[in-house]
Order: C-alpha cells, then structure tokens, then sequence
C-alpha cells in the first residue's frame, strides 16, 4: 500500500528573531506540504526567508510557532538529542559551499554519517562505495575535496547526503556555486536519484528556470510568506 | 558515535593543527614532568631518610632494661605503685622475648671500658659487642676491609678516628693484630656463713681478673653503627657480639647486680634490643615486653613525627610541581577555544548530520583527554629524567665532597599512575568548557560561519 502521509507537512510555521532592534519575521505563518516522492523546488530573492524554512525543515532551527510534521512527529516538539536523530537517520542535506570537511579524503567525508549512525565498521565501505558509484565518482575515493572542481565536489556532497538513505533530501542552492552547466548536471543527478531512490527532494534556489525544469513543484515565498505554491509544468513531465 | 570512531576522530582532530596541539601537549608534558620530578624526589628522599633509620635500628628497636627503683636519680612512680620486686634482665628474659610474636632478634648491648695495646702503646677506648644483622645498617657500606668472618671470631673493625689514632695511614692497620685488654668478672664462691637462707642461688660476688685478648684487624669503619641506642659512650672498636658475650667483661651495671644480690654466675644484662620485623608493630611488642615486668623504650612517636614530616613536605612538592600543570591547563583550554573558532563550520556541518550535541561534546572532551595521556605519559618520562639528572648532579658534588653516592629520586609505580590520572583529570577539567561551548553551537550560526 503506497504512503499516503506527506513527508513533510507545515502548519502555519513562523520564525521571528529580534536582530539588535529589529524584529525579523523571517518565515511568517507558512503552511504546505510535501508528499512522499516529491521534488519541491522553494524559490524566492535574498532574505525570502527559504533557506530559513528548509532549515526548520531539516530541524537544525525551531519554528517560534507552528508545527512541523515529519515522520508522523512534529518537529516543534522534539528534544534536541530527538532532532539529531531525526537529522541523522532522516535527512539529507547538500549545500550551496558542499561544506565537505577539507582534511578528510571523500571515503572519509562520506563515512561521517555512518559513523554517527554507528553503522558496523565492516559494512560501512561497501555504503561509501555505493554512494559514490551512485555520483559516479568511485575513482576519486582517495582524494581530498580541494583536489576536486566545484561540480565534483557537489556530487560528493550528494554521496554523503545519500550514504545513510535518507527519506528526504534538502537541497540549498545547490548550484549556487557553480556554473551554469555543472549546475544542471548536479539538478539533472538529483532528478535521477529521487526517480531511482524515490526520495523527497526539497531544494532552495532563486533559479527559477532550472527549478522549473528539474521540480515538481514551486514554492515561492517572499517577506517570509509563501507567495505561491504551483505545479512545475516541465518538472513533472519528465 | 561508538567509542572507537570518536577517538580516531580525536586523533585525526589532533593531527590536523599538529604544530599547536604538540605544543600544548608539550605543556601538558612539562606540567607533569614538574609534578613527576618534584614528587619523586620527595619520595627519594622520605626512602632515603627510612632506609637509613630502618637499618640504624631506630624504628624498629626496643631498648629494653629491668624495672629500676630509681631512674635518672628520681623515683620511678609505676614501679613504686606496683610494689613488685623487678625482674632481673637475664637469659630466661632473653629467651621469653625472643618467643614474642613478631620478634626478629633480641641481643644485649655489650660495651665496656676497655685498654688496647697496639704495637705496644695503650689506648683506652670502649669496646662494643655487634650482632650479625648490624652487618645490614648500612653503617658498614663502603667500609674499608670486610664485616666478621663468623659470629665469634676473634676480629675487631676500628672506627676511623680510633684507626687514625694507632696509625697515620689506617689502611695499613687491617691484617694486624691487636691486644684487648679487659677485666674479666669471675663468680666467687657463696660464703657459709650467709645468713639469708636462700643462698642456692646466690654467689659470693664476684673478683675481676686482668685478661687479654689477641685480636686481628679485619675493617675500618666511617661510622659507629647505633645498633639500637641505649649504648654507653661511643665504641671505636667493634667485635663479634658472641665474641664480646664469651669473655664475661665486667659491665657497668655489675655492681648494681651484685648489690641486690643477683647470681653472679648468670649473665644479666643492663639492657636488651628487642628488634620487631616491622616498625609498625613495634607498639604493641613494647605493650608485650612491659608486661613481662620490664621497662621498655621505642622512637615511635619520632617516627609517625618523621612520616608526618614527609607527608606535609611531599604535599608542599606536590603543590609546586602542579603549578605548572595549572598553566598546562591553561595551554589546554586556549588550543580548545581556538579549535573551535577555526572548526566552527565543521561544528555545524556534523550537527546537520546527525551529531547530537553529546557527540560534538564528547569530541572534543576526547582530544582534551587524549593531549592529557601523551602529555602524561611523556611528563611522566620527562620527569623520571629529570630526577635522574638532579640524582646524578648531586652524587657528583657528593662524590667531589668525598661522599658516598646516594639514590636522590624515585619514581614508584604508584606515582607514575597517579601522574597519569592526574594528567587526564586535569586536561578533561581542562576540556570542559570549550567541550560545552563547542555542543552548545547553534549550527544554523555555524553552518553560516565564514
């Protein structure tokens, strides 16, 4: 029987913060939902507030109200030890500078996770190397990511983000560092992965082309507010 | 994250800023060494001062003497409470002792007046009697000549000053012989007209007979032995004390005998030493030995005042050498505070996947941990050097003193655990509050951190 709960679902979700004497409404009352399998594209300029939200979806922040279901459990209600597992065993996350550990190799980099899932030491290589067979970077595992251009590196970001088969990958601005042509081979292997892994992807980026060309769906948000929310015509033809 | 991973993590840490962490490590290192050399030579030095009272017999010696009426010219009140006649230090005395539980020997001070002639001058000098375990006191170490062959040879071992009395180049005087002339006690006959009644058991006094003695020359010695103490006067000729016991010299406590009517056939001693296996039961043997009907005297007291002694000046040691470990810690807590500045990203990048702030704290706890071991282990070797060189610098200015070398410091293996320990408890105290600091990131903010 398919799932039909949705991955991530929010409910009039805000986040303010006082900044010196400002009081920022950086996500304000923002309420959708992304279901199982889904590629959602949130667009937006600087300072919409997207990357706010995915990171509340990715429970590295919490909501000032709102709620936010994952896994049947609301997100807003979760201890901090409860929100890394949930990080850690739920979630990927890729981001626009990789954010990969420079002193590591990409065996090592892409082994991090496993190590804090306290998967058992023999069987993390065959997870690294399938992970990066799925990037195609297997012939790298050695190397540093300094070693490797930005599109490399993004893709061994990918791996990582991957390794512990996550239900849901979230994705911000993700090409924002490279150009336009590694960009969309990143989106284009993003694409592939949900399709063969069947994953959720929640991806942040202000290219709106590319997003309509790779997602399901887009979330626009603006001031904070979710501006509109509609169905990717290209996105989800492919 | 299992143990095995936070560590290789740690180390892998550790590696990374190799420079900084070697260094703080270093501090670590020097702290401990401090601690380790400071500590060692107190404990050189307490086992130094034991060694030598231990075998001096101070400690573990009781002096022994029979219940007198009068002591020092004044009334002793026990024995006048007690109303009991005293109890003459005699064999069955010896012997009764010697049954006691924990007794190693019992042997009486022998030392008299004696005249020796020495390539035909007199000299007069006191002549003690040594026992064979005298032979360990360590006053004999780096004697010139060898200790007694047997327990009853007719040898003698000069004190140097009495050596360099009969010769100018005392060396020479070993494998010569010397004649000890002494006066003999010999036992009279009881007179027949006694009118006590009981005088089965009681002789006539004593005469006192010129005797003399042939004896070689075997060693010179530094040092009096003490043997215990109680002795009469200090002896510079030293003989076998089986040897000393067979000629029957007359003694100075004789007369005292004689006068309360003691039998003069049988030796009584003017005092026993009464050594026990271990000065820590040296209280209660001298609890055993006043209930037999005796006086008995131990230097308990000045030996807890010396452990005491020792406990505070290890303490004061042990406070100095931990100075440095205190600003060792200090290195620890800066090389935390920067790693975490630097690693701030990376903070944030593992709590995004998955680390849980106990991990993050954990992490770091580890590397504080881990620059606390290899800073223990090489402070601990660091500071066995030092107190080497310090030992070895002192016997050399000891041995252009003309002095025996001694063993300055020691490193036990309790103080190189507890240098450990100590290492590790004071690095993690140390690592406590960058740990907090570092689990306490927001990783939104460090995720941000440029």
């Amino acid at each position: 029987m398919p799932e039909t709960r949705p991955a991530v679902q929010l409910e009039h979700i805000s986040r303010h913060y006082q900044m010196g004497e400002t009081y920022v409404r950086a996500v304000d009352d923002v309420s959708f939902s992304v279901a199982p399998g889904e590629y959602l594209a949130l667009l937006g300029s600087s300072g919409s507030g997207k990357s706010t939200l995915l990171n509340l979806m990715a429970g590295l922040d919490r909501p000032t109200s709102g709620s936010i279901l994952a896994n049947g459990r609301n997100l807003a209600e979760l201890c901090p030890l409860e929100l890394a597992r949930y990080r850690r065993d739920t979630i990927g996350m890729i981001f626009q500078s990789f954010n990969l550990l420079p002193r590591m190799t990409l065996e090592e980099n892409i082994e991090l996770p496993l190590r804090l899932a306290e998967v058992e030491r023999s069987e993390r290589p065959g997870r690294v190397r399938e992970a990066l067979d799925r990037v195609r970077l297997t012939h790298r595992i050695g190397h540093r990511p300094a070693e490797l251009s930005g599109g490399e590196q993004q893709r061994v970001a990918i791996a990582r983000a991957l390794v512990n088969r996550p239900k849901i990958l979230l994705a911000d601005e993700p090409t924002g560092n490279l150009d336009s042509a590694t960009g969309e081979t990143i989106l284009a292997l993003l694409r592939e992965l949900q399709a063969h892994l069947g994953m959720t992807i929640v991806m942040v980026t202000h290219e709106r082309p590319l997003a309509e060309r790779f997602a399901d769906r887009l979330a626009t948000m603006g001031d904070g507010k979710l501006l509109s929310l509609a169905n990717s015509t290209q996105g989800a033809m492919q | 994250m299992k143990p095995q991973d936070l560590t290789g993590l740690a180390v892998r840490n550790l590696r990374e800023a190799m420079l900084r962490n070697a260094l703080t490590t270093l501090g670590v290192a020097v702290g401990v060494a401090s601690l380790v050399a400071m500590l060692s030579l107190g404990v050189g030095l307490q086992q130094l001062a034991s060694k030598r009272l231990s075998q001096s017999g101070l400690f573990d010696t009781i002096l022994v003497t029979p219940k007198n009426n009068f002591r020092m010219g004044r009334p002793q009140r026990e024995v006048a409470s007690e109303n009991t006649p005293p109890r003459p230090l005699d064999e069955d005395a010896r012997h009764e002792m010697e049954k006691l539980p924990n007794v190693l020997e019992v042997y009486p001070q022998i030392r008299f007046y004696t005249e020796v002639r020495f390539d035909n001058k007199p000299y007069s000098t006191v002549v003690a009697g040594m026992p064979e375990s005298s032979q360990n006191s360590g006053a004999f170490d780096g004697m010139q000549g060898h200790f007694f062959t047997t327990s009853t040879a007719d040898e003698a071992i000069l004190q140097i000053e009495f050596a360099k009395d009969l010769s100018t180049n005392p060396p020479s005087l070993i494998g010569q012989d010397l004649i000890l002339r002494y006066a003999e006690r010999q036992a009279l006959p009881a007179p027949a007209s006694d009118s006590s009644g009981d005088g089965g058991d009681k002789s006539g006094g004593f005469s006192v007979v010129p005797k003399e003695l042939h004896l070689k020359i075997i060693g010179i010695v530094e040092t009096e032995p003490a043997a215990g103490y109680g002795g009469v006067g200090n002896a510079r000729l030293l003989i076998p004390l089986a040897t000393a016991s067979t000629l029957r010299a007359a003694q100075v406590n004789d007369l005292r005998e004689i006068v309360r009517g003691s039998n003069a056939n049988k030796t009584v001693y003017g005092s026993l030493s009464v050594r026990a296996k271990k000065p820590s039961q040296v209280e209660a043997l001298e609890a055993s030995i006043k209930n037999l009907g005796f006086n008995a005297f131990s230097l308990l007291d000045a030996s807890k005042s010396l452990r005491t002694f020792f406990s505070v000046f290890d303490l004061l040691l042990g406070i100095f050498g931990s100075l440095a470990l205190a600003v060792a810690t200090l290195g620890i807590v800066n090389t935390l505070v920067m790693a975490i500045l630097e690693r701030r990203r990376e903070i944030g990048v593992l709590k995004a996947l998955g680390a849980a702030d106990s991990d993050v704290q954990q992490l770091f706890f580890v590397e504080a941990g881990v620059m606390g071991v290899l800073g223990g282990i090489f402070g601990v070797g660091f500071g066995w050097m030092l107190g080497r060189a310090i030992s070895f610098g002192t016997n050399v200015y000891l041995q252009r003193q003309n002095l025996n070398p001694i063993e300055l410091s020691s490193v036990p293996w309790w103080l190189v655990i507890l240098a450990l320990i100590f290492a590790v408890v004071v690095s993690l105290l140390a690592g406590l509050y960058p740990a907090s600091r570092a689990a306490k990131l927001n990783p939104v903010d460090a995720l941000r951190y440029e």
